[in-house]
């Protein structure tokens, strides 16, 4: 079962994976905090791009409401933190399984009555989007005002109720990165993994195969919401604030997808690639343009998105297919 | 509640819907034919309402004239747009599409937002606070005159897809692409006439908007979503449907606002376009798939 | 014959939009037999399989497997059934390499990934694809794909296969390397249905020839029998069928 997860996979491939995980293990010994916070970052999108990538690289449903889940998982959290005093590593599995609920109803709806393609897509935005506003007038969550955890000054790092310095949550986010890649690459190479590919070929020959094409949807939402839930529970409490505008928005939703498309839709490493190519390049963009003296506010996003355009245009697979090909490292990785 | 109040915003609520249908109506077009949903709907709108706003502010001329030539400009950037960009694109998978579109929507959004700032902007022409009396109503004007306006647009589109000759290759087109391509008709330039006259149309309704509600580079994103709530309420491809969503969104959001918080009204739109993706998926006016 | 049918279809009919397109059709495929569907195009052959598969629910009439009725039934629960099918038009799944697209065959009956891979392995082999296993299936001919049709359904173990039309496009010797392998598979046991119009493969392999012409069955018997009956001879007049 274990062994399933280095199966076919060539050494060098395994090389090159544990030589960045070294790297990333040891980088917060050496950068700065500015630095830090970037790899933060990137870890984040990583992460949560993984877990999309789920939903639309393998089992094929384009969802662009993912915000949602991260939104429901991260108020469902600092909401049991702030009113009822429990702490993350309790709350995150509530958070888990309202998100999970909740891509559940929308994925029952959606399949049962036969709703795919853009209009799938579709559904996912109006989803956030209702809840969104619908958060707006949560009053229990202070609604539009935003919703505060209480941030404490203290010296002391408390894993227990994530309260602490950067170097923590980046190694909290290096674990569950690292842990989705793993589960991510053993559901892929199971049963159900196969079951999610024959399912974004050809849902009908599937079917024909024996394959229950609903019930592998619905597993496949299930743990993209559930893998999501963990993203918004650790945003939660790495920003300690929360705005139903800003959390539950459609283009949060773009945001997370970018990094699995510019990497490689449906690979198990080009969300990774894609975070981290992404990350870096708006940082670059804005590092630049402030030096140059261009703080027109815009100017970075619609440089960001020219380079994004260049990659879809000119790289249709995204950046990690061809350059796995190149590295010789196997289809599945 | 006086029954007068109600009747006055729920009016108010469908001629401004009207307008919303004529902006959803150029994505309705596009998807129709094209196939490709236009994710940077919303963000060419606004393209048009800045420039409606920079041709009142330098020579004050009203948007209902300036509309034409908006009109004529937006067409030109569809027309570009589709040859040059979305074309590549169009036997690609959705995800990808919407990938290219949402860069071109990210462009156009801070763009906006480096020329004019976040401020809001708004046209006040001289009859901008004028009513109208329909029996015991008040009506604005400008209302009554914009949705009189995306009525005849809407009519006079109707009748070049049925009557004129590339309206009919264009419907030819959208019915069976491989069938169009092997009778000889140039389909990729027909595309991009689509494109340009669904993004002809988002001009006009752009200029019209400038009128009725006040912009911001922000406001591209929402009306894209409102498009999509509009054309899938009515029926993707149903020009009448467009329309009918439009009213329907906006005498949605007008009631929700009375009887409601103002800021609950897109969940109103919403709540719609859910109901109708589960039990009419193919939109109130649409044709079964 | 005196056992029930493996496969037996009775009375079904089906209608698009009124238009009818099979019409109270009852055949039977008994254990272990090799059936062929014959028929003009847009006779209703593929319709009846397709109503076979569970892909539509018969309008009338009832169709039972192994002695359970099956009509209405999900595609993927008459696959569970027992029944694998090919499609005439050929749906690989297209980024997948060919011994993938097995392997998710072979999970119907094998959860573990490794034995069903040797399975797929064992499976493309047999059909002669064995060299092909780690192409694509979008780099694969026309021929090979409908090779691959049939790999993938029988990697479900079925104990009866719904062939559509896989000798289409084939040269002759590649047919008659179809043709010995399927009667190799029908001897260790698996029941056959196919619908096919190359005569040669029919007239080689079947034990029996159902005619169907605009959705009614006019003749059923032994091939010779039926390549002679008048009825089945004016039907295919003008078609061409090289008899």
């Amino acid at each position: 079962m274990i062994a399933r997860l280095t199966d076919g996979v060539p050494r060098r491939a395994l090389i090159l994976l544990g030589l960045l995980l070294a790297a990333l293990l040891v980088a917060p010994l050496v950068v700065d905090a500015y630095v830090l916070s970037i790899l933060i970052l990137i870890l984040y999108f990583a992460y949560t791009g993984q877990a999309w990538n789920v939903m639309m690289g393998f089992a094929g449903q384009l969802s662009l409401g993912h915000s949602l889940y991260v939104g429901v998982a991260a108020y469902t959290a600092a909401a049991l933190y702030v009113h009822f005093g429990l702490g993350p590593w309790a709350g995150v599995w509530l958070a888990i399984l309202i998100s999970m609920a909740f891509g559940l109803v929308i994925g029952f709806l959606a399949f049962r009555f036969g709703i795919g393609g853009v209009y799938f897509a579709l559904l996912t935005i109006a989803f956030a989007e209702f809840t969104r506003v619908g958060f707006d007038h949560f009053t229990w969550v202070n609604g539009s005002g935003g919703f505060f955890l209480p941030v404490t000054q203290s010296e002391d790092n408390d894993p227990f109720n994530l309260r602490g310095d950067p170097v923590m949550f980046y190694y909290l986010l290096l674990a569950i990165t690292a842990l989705a890649f793993l589960l991510c690459r053993w559901l892929l190479t199971g049963r159900i993994g196969y079951y999610w590919l024959a399912i974004r070929e050809e849902p009908e020959a599937a079917q024909t195969l024996g394959i229950n094409v609903f019930r592998c949807k619905m597993i496949a939402v299930a743990i993209s919401a559930g893998m999501t839930a963990l993203s918004g529970v650790f945003f939660a409490f790495y920003y300690n604030n929360l705005f139903p505008e800003q959390i539950f928005s459609m283009s949060r939703s773009i945001e997370l997808i970018l990094g699995p498309i510019i990497g490689g839709v449906g690979s198990l490493f080009g969300p990774i690639l894609g975070a981290f190519v992404l990350t870096v390049l708006a940082e670059t963009v804005t590092e630049l343009m402030h030096a140059l003296g261009y703080d027109i506010p815009g100017i970075k996003q619609v440089f960001y998105g020219i380079c994004l355009g260049a990659v879809v245009l000119y790289l249709p697979n995204g950046i990690w297919p061809p350059l796995r090909k190149r590295l010789g490292l196997g289809d599945r990785s | 509640m006086p029954p007068e109040l109600v009747a006055t915003v729920a009016l108010q609520g469908i001629l401004t819907g009207l307008v919303y249908g004529l902006m959803a109506l150029g994505l309705s077009v596009i998807f129709g034919v094209v196939r490709v949903v236009n994710f940077a709907h919303g963000e060419m709108m606004t393209i048009a309402s800045y420039a409606a706003i920079v041709a009142f502010g330098a020579w004050n001329i009203d948007p209902l004239l300036s509309m034409v030539p908006i009109a004529m400009l937006l067409f030109a950037l569809g027309y570009v747009m589709q040859s040059v960009l979305i074309n590549p694109f169009i036997n690609r998978p959705e995800h990808s599409q919407f990938i290219l579109l949402a860069a071109v929507a990210i462009v156009m959004v801070n763009g906006l937002l480096m020329i004019f700032g976040p401020d809001a902007r708004n046209v006040l022409v001289d009859y901008s606070l004028d009513s109208i009396e329909i029996g015991p109503l008040l009506v604005d004007k400008v209302r009554v005159i914009t949705a009189g306006m995306a009525i005849l647009i809407t009519a006079a589109l109707f009748a070049f897809f049925r009557l004129s000759h590339t309206g009919k290759a264009i419907r030819a087109c959208a019915d069976n692409h491989l069938g169009a391509l092997v009778i000889g008709l140039n389909v990729k330039h027909l595309y991009a006439l689509t494109f340009g006259i669904g993004s002809a149309i988002v001009g006009a309704a752009g200029a019209m908007m400038t009128l009725l509600i006040d912009t911001t580079p922000n406001i591209g994103p929402v009306f894209t979503l409102q498009a999509f709530v509009i054309v899938i309420v009515g029926g993707l491809g149903s020009m009448p449907g467009a329309l009918l969503g439009g009213v329907l969104i906006g005498l949605s959001e007008a009631m929700s606002g009375l009887f409601f918080a103002p800021s609950a009204k897109t969940m109103f739109g919403v709540a719609i376009l859910i109901l109708v993706l589960l039990f009419r998926p193919q939109g109130l006016l649409g044709r079964r798939p | 014959m005196s056992a029930a049918p493996l496969l037996a279809v009775e009375g079904i009919s089906k209608s698009f939009r009124g238009l009818r397109a099979v019409s109270a059709t009852s055949l039977s495929v008994p254990e272990g037999g090799i059936v062929s569907l014959i028929g003009p195009n847009g006779a209703g052959k593929t319709t009846c399989f397709n109503m076979i598969a569970g892909v539509f629910r018969p309008d009338e009439g009832s169709i039972t497997f192994a002695g359970r009725r099956i009509d209405g039934l999900r595609p993927d629960l008459i696959c569970r059934a027992g029944i694998g099918r090919t499609f005439q038009i050929v749906k690989p799944f297209k980024e997948l390499s060919a011994l993938d697209n097995v392997i998710v065959g072979a999970l119907r009956a094998e959860a573990d990934v490794r034995r069903a891979r040797k399975k797929a392995e064992a499976v493309l082999d047999r059909l002669g694809m064995l060299d092909k296993r780690d192409q694509p299936a979008a780099q694969l001919t026309l021929p090979e794909r409908k090779r691959l049709e049939v790999a993938r359904a029988l990697a479900t173990e079925p104990k009866l296969l719904l062939l559509d039309e896989v000798m289409a496009g084939l040269r002759p010797t590649e047919t008659d390397q179809m043709v010995a392998v399927f009667r190799d598979l029908n001897r260790q046991g698996v029941t056959i249905l196919l619908i096919e119009h190359v005569m040669r493969a029919v007239m080689a392999l079947s034990q029996q020839v159902v005619v169907l012409h605009y959705g009614e069955v006019i003749a059923a018997g032994a091939p010779e029998q039926v390549v002679r009956d008048p009825a089945v001879l004016e039907c295919y007049l003008g078609e061409e069928a090289d008899i």
